[in-house]
């Protein structure tokens, strides 16, 4: 008795000496806010004691579970909670939206259940039923959704934003309910939901007033629908993607386009030309982007509809065939283009592309990806023309050469974003890209001219990177990436596949940039578990590795990988030296989701099958088919009815060829 | 002068007596009038309007003419006149309003007549307000008497105002307009309260249901009841509009103006697919048929008058040809007090089956319903076993746009799920059990549509429908149709919507087959 009244007395003690007890909750509110980089530096904070456990406990309004298993107690213990992030989750049953709509009731407005599966129609109605406040909802992929689960939705009267891909069961009648029920939609996405025709969306159209974005992707519908949906006042996001019912002689119907209509996606729409485009538009001004990829050709026809629309800002017209009277109109026609993007667009060449970029000086991205026909003259009209260019993306632009890239460094120095894939840029190049200081993602995959000397000035000057591909640029070894390291801080994305050079010592030199989420180093065998160590040790926030054909990685590597990477959701560990004693440990990491073990010597089906047993967040295994046969086919049952799906391949092992011989033989495979 | 014209006392906003000079002289005037006249007035006022309607309906039976609106509101203003002028005025009155002709003039100075009324009225009331406090000794009596008659002549500016403005609508309701301002007037006339004005009401009823043709001024006995087409044209009322709206179809025939036709029972039911136009006897052949048809007469032996038959024709020459169920007791058998004559052949042979023949063609598919004719199978058969289209409210629809199209139009109302195509969950089959309940609920708005849908074609059209509504209904209970003849008699309308709520989800694919079937007919 008196023991225990020494101790509150001594908590007392310890409370009044809190610094943290003379704020006020809001002013620690306020500083949670600030901590979203990392969900651990938040779980650090709960632990600190008991009134931090509770601040941040109330403080906490979106919630991403890692397990469904541990729904019921969290959704307890975060009172506060409004928005629901449940992709983690690959089992969500009925009980679980039970417990959760029970528990959270009309606080919870925002559901997401995208990669969830195993719920029904009669979960959505509790949950809906009980959360009357609901305004999000996404149910993208339920495949297996039918009329009634719509039925149900539908009676979430506050919804607003509402995502339904994939859902291909779902009908008209079910869209109808929905139509009825949801009047306040704002947003609603149905791409793919393939039994949804004319008569559902044009329901949609007439019933929800309030629909700012329809997304109406790759469905069944033709012009019949359209005229409603173009009358609704608020619209200003309509996805026609894929509609392959809608054609030019449909829409010549349309007397009037929407007025408010700020965002048209018309991607893959083969059937309309520039006459149904321009019946499409007539009489939107406020179109401020337009995306045409996949579409019919950019003639001079289809450029002139484009005049009336003078304030786009985005067009987007990758894939098509590119006329240079065209690509002439765009450039006289727009007045203020932000951002174009012709990736694979076939016939664009310097003409054309010169002459648009002379007329748009205001260009903040371009896209150029595999316009092979451009060369330096072209690439001189971009830099000269538009200086504030941040994203310029010029993949496989193979005629440009090298002393070309000099250019960028010189006079767009605003740029945030290069793609230099596949190009002849080199070290000089380089040097003076690195002059872009606010670099943040420099892509130099199959670049072989480059060297560490050039990756040298980048890390020196590029202090703001955050992502850097060096895939199979296979002359970079580790001073290269030992720059890097030292210089960015800040990375998170690095891939240094088959840079077969690279060692050790590049692994322990990235272990400092603690920000690293993403590692990719396929194929470098030199590469040993002292590498994937120390990586683990400094990169706690790491997410994604992938070490296959990193044939030195063996258990050794795995065990402080699974000691220290605990937020690692995914690995590809194929033709590494991993036997289960390392799989086994893996299992440990409570969120590894993804996993690859293909050619895994030392993997017994008995250690495989305990893996995956272990692993009880695991949503996607990539495995030999040869375990098929090896393991019974209840604990496949199993691990599915616990949400996780496999993917068997039956490869043969591959050694790998070195990177110049790979190069020739895909220049080869594009000659032939 | 101006006041004693108008005999009115404003009781209805000073419900408590007033006594003044006005109304003493009005009244008086009045009763005095009441006294002498009134046997005289009533006959004399009923006969004009019966007039007015007898010419009316002539005119716009025969000559096809747009109505002449003018002489409506012309009769309360001569209706003044007669209170204080002799009955000669009556007739004038009627000459007036048969001379002019149809005017916005005319309108024009209705309404500027109604203003300058309406403004006396005004003065009148006025000026009893004003006098309000100079009570004078007054026959009480005298009273009520003023207070119907300003009440009356309200009622008489308020019919006024209504009966021009519906002789700007297109359709000309004359029936309806002959008759309010008559009602107005009448009761006013007379000197009587209301319920007198609804006995004035039926007896004009009698009157303009009674055929034209035999009605003279002054002429108040009821029509002849064993007269079949005028109890036909006894459901003037009823469809009313429908019929301003198809004229030309001029279905409500007089007796006399068609000829009846009567087929046996063997010819109706002979596998004849050729018919004589004239006499409707059936042939195998085509060849016989034209045989058959020299018999008819010269005229019919040129090839084209056998291409076209009687159509080309005017009605006024030759009679038309209406057809008799040869099924004694049938409310299409001439004999029938209610006859409703059936347009052609056709309508006869699929009457004949549907009504007075057993159902011996069984959907295969179902294995439920049972028809009388092929075509109705075949057209039940095309729907039978599909999805049904099922809205929140109850009504199906064949169709899948026809629900939507119903739902976008209506409030609240979504479309329902077949609980067949998914089989779990309890509330589905909660739900299924509503949608069952709402079906019974609206299965009368269901059907409100399918004959609005006939309003726009011909009124034979819809009394087909009704019938073969009817028909549909019993059918399954075995119910003689005829039996309930007399029931129909008495009040047509509710019975056949009680009917209809409750059946009309059993015989909702029937009626799909019927509806397809008059269409063929009409």
């Amino acid at each position: 008795m008196k023991k225990q009244k020494m101790m509150e007395d001594a908590d007392r003690d310890r409370s009044r000496n809190n610094l943290f007890d003379l704020l006020t909750e809001e002013i620690i509110f306020c500083v949670l806010d600030y901590l979203n980089d990392n969900p651990l530096d938040r779980k650090s904070f709960s632990l600190v004691c008991k009134s931090f456990y509770s601040i941040e406990c109330q403080h906490r309004r979106n919630l991403k579970p890692l397990r469904s298993e541990l729904i019921p107690s969290i959704i307890n213990r975060y009172p506060y909670v409004c928005k629901l992030d449940l992709t983690l989750c690959p089992r969500i049953t009925d009980d679980s939206l039970l417990a959760i709509s029970v528990a959270r009731g009309d606080a919870l407005r925002s559901i997401d259940l995208s990669r969830s599966k195993f719920f029904t129609g009669t979960g959505l109605a509790n949950l809906v039923g009980n959360c009357r406040n609901l305004v999000e909802m996404d149910l993208s992929n339920a495949t297996e959704l039918r009329d009634s689960a719509a039925a149900a939705i539908a009676e979430a009267k506050n919804l607003e934003r509402l995502w339904l891909g994939r859902c291909k069961m779902i009908t008209d009648i079910g869209i109808g309910c929905i139509a009825v029920g949801c009047k306040k939609l704002r947003l609603i996405c149905l791409k793919w939901c393939l039994g949804v025709g004319d008569l559902g969306i044009g329901l949609i159209a007439v019933k929800c007033k309030e629909i700012r974005s329809l997304d109406l992707s790759y469905l069944p519908i033709t012009n019949k629908c359209l005229p409603a949906i173009l009358k609704l006042q608020y619209l200003e996001e309509l996805v026609l993607e894929g509609c392959f019912g809608i054609d030019d002689e449909s829409l010549a119907v349309l007397k009037q386009g929407s007025k408010s209509l700020k965002t048209l996606d018309m991607s893959s729409c083969q059937n309309i030309s520039h006459v149904g485009l321009s019946s499409l538009t007539n009489g939107t001004e406020c179109l401020q982007q337009l995306i045409l990829a996949y579409g019919s050709p950019v003639t001079l026809a289809l450029a002139d509809s484009l005049q009336r629309l003078s304030k786009l800002q985005s067009i987007k017209l990758d894939g098509c065939l590119v006329t240079c009277s065209g690509l002439k109109a765009i450039g006289n026609w727009c007045e203020s283009l932000r951002e174009l993007s012709l990736s694979k667009c076939s016939g664009v060449t310097d003409e054309g592309l010169s002459f648009l970029l002379t007329k748009q000086k205001e260009l903040r991205k371009l896209d150029i990806t595999c316009c092979r026909k451009i060369t330096d003259i072209a690439l001189a009209h971009i830099t000269n023309s538009c200086t504030s260019l941040t994203s310029l993306r010029m993949e496989s632009c193979s005629l440009v050469p090298r002393e070309a890239f000099i250019l960028i460094g010189q006079r767009c120095l605003l740029l945030e974003e290069l793609d230099l894939t596949d190009n002849e840029v080199d070290n000089e190049g380089l040097e003076s890209i690195s002059r872009c200081s606010k670099l943040a993602c420099l892509k130099l995959g199959i670049c072989l001219n480059i060297t560490d000397d050039g990756l040298a000035h980048v890390g020196m000057r590029c202090p703001k990177l955050v992502e850097l591909d060096l895939y199979r640029s296979v002359r970079i070894t580790d001073s290269g990436i030992l720059a890097i390291a030292t210089g960015c801080p800040g990375l998170e994305i690095a891939n240094m596949s088959y840079c077969n050079e690279i060692t050790d010592r590049s692994l322990i030199a990235l272990s400092k940039c603690s920000k690293l989420k993403t590692l990719e180093c396929r194929g470098c065998p030199q590469v040993t578990s002292l590498g994937i160590a120390a990586v683990a040790v400094g990169c706690k926030q790491l997410t994604k590795l992938d070490i296959k054909k990193c044939y030195n990685i063996n258990d050794f590597g795995m065990i402080p990988l699974a000691h220290f990477s605990q937020n690692l959701r995914q690995i590809n560990l194929s033709y590494s030296t991993v036997t289960d004693v390392g799989l086994l440990s893996l299992a440990s990491i409570s969120c590894l989701q993804s996993m690859t073990t293909l050619h895994l010597k030392g993997l017994t089906p008995g250690g495989l099958a305990a893996a995956l047993l272990a692993c009880g967040g695991l949503t996607k295994v990539k495995l030999h088919s040869s375990f098929k046969s090896l393991l019974p086919q209840k604990l496949f049952e199993h691990l599915e009815a616990r949400g996780c799906l496999f993917q068997w391949r039956d490869k043969v092992f591959q050694d790998e060829i070195d990177s110049k011989s790979w190069k020739m033989r895909l220049e080869e495979d594009m000659m032939g | 002068m101006n006041v004693k014209e108008r005999p009115s006392v404003e009781n209805w906003t000073k419900p408590s007596a007033i006594v003044n000079e006005l109304p003493q002289n009005t009244s008086i005037n009045n009763q005095s009038f009441n006294s002498t006249n009134s046997q005289q007035h009533q006959q004399k006022c009923v006969n004009p309007s019966i007039m007015d309607y007898n010419l009316e309906a002539l005119s716009s039976k025969f000559n096809q003419s747009s109505e002449n609106p003018s002489f409506l509101p012309s009769s309360p203003c001569n209706q003044t006149k007669i209170t204080n002028q002799d009955d000669v005025q009556m007739n004038q009155m009627l000459q007036n309003g048969k001379l002019l002709g149809w005017d916005p003039r005319a309108m024009l100075s209705n309404l500027s007549f109604l203003e300058q009324k309406i403004h006396q009225l005004q003065e009148l009331l006025c000026m009893i307000v004003g006098q309000r406090n100079q009570m004078y000794d007054c026959p009480e009596e005298l009273f009520p008497q003023q207070q119907q008659l300003i009440t009356a002549d309200l009622t008489s500016i308020i019919i006024q105002l209504i009966s021009t403005a519906s002789s700007l609508l297109p359709s000309v309701k004359h029936s309806l307009s002959t008759v309010s301002p008559l009602l107005g007037q009448l009761p006013q006339l007379n000197g009587v309260l209301c319920p007198s004005t609804a006995n004035t009401i039926s007896g004009l009823h009698l009157q303009i249901n009674g055929d034209p043709m035999q009605q003279n001024v002054g002429d108040l006995k009821p029509s002849d009841r064993s007269n079949p087409v005028e109890q036909n044209n006894s459901s003037i009322e009823v469809h009313e509009f429908k019929e301003e709206d198809n004229a030309d179809e001029d279905e409500h025939l007089s007796p006399g103006s068609y000829e009846i036709l009567q087929l046996e029972k063997e010819e109706i039911l002979a596998p004849h697919t050729h018919f004589c136009p004239i006499c409707g006897k059936g042939f195998k052949r085509d060849a016989n048929l034209r045989m058959h048809m020299r018999g008819h007469g010269d005229e019919y032996k040129t090839p084209a008058s056998l291409a076209k038959p009687h159509k080309e024709a005017s009605s006024e020459l030759v009679l038309l040809k209406r057809y008799s169920c040869p099924y004694a007791g049938c409310k299409r058998n001439k004999d029938h007090r209610k006859f409703q004559p059936l347009k052609t052949i056709l309508c006869v042979k699929n009457h004949y089956k549907r009504t007075h023949c057993d159902k011996t063609y069984t959907c295969s598919r179902c294995n439920a319903k049972k028809f009388s004719v092929l075509a109705d199978l075949k057209t039940h058969e095309k729907h039978c076993g599909r999805d049904k289209w099922l809205c929140s409210c109850g009504t199906t629809f064949s169709r899948k746009d026809k629900l939507f199209g119903h739902i976008s139009l209506f409030q609240g109302h979504t479309p329902a799920i077949i609980p067949l195509e998914e089989n779990k969950g309890l509330s589905e089959t909660l739900n299924h059990a509503e949608n069952l309940e709402a079906v019974s609920k609206v299965g009368r708005v269901g059907f409100s549509f399918s004959t609005n849908d006939f309003n726009g074609n011909d009124i034979q059209g819809m009394v087909d429908l009704k019938g073969n509504i009817e028909e549909a209904c019993f059918s399954p209970f075995d119910f003689d149709a005829c039996n309930l003849g007399p029931f129909h008699q008495e009040s047509p309308q509710p019975t056949f919507d009680g009917l209809g709520s409750s059946f009309s989800f059993l015989i909702s694919g029937d009626m799909s087959a019927v509806q397809s079937g008059t269409n063929n007919i009409g």
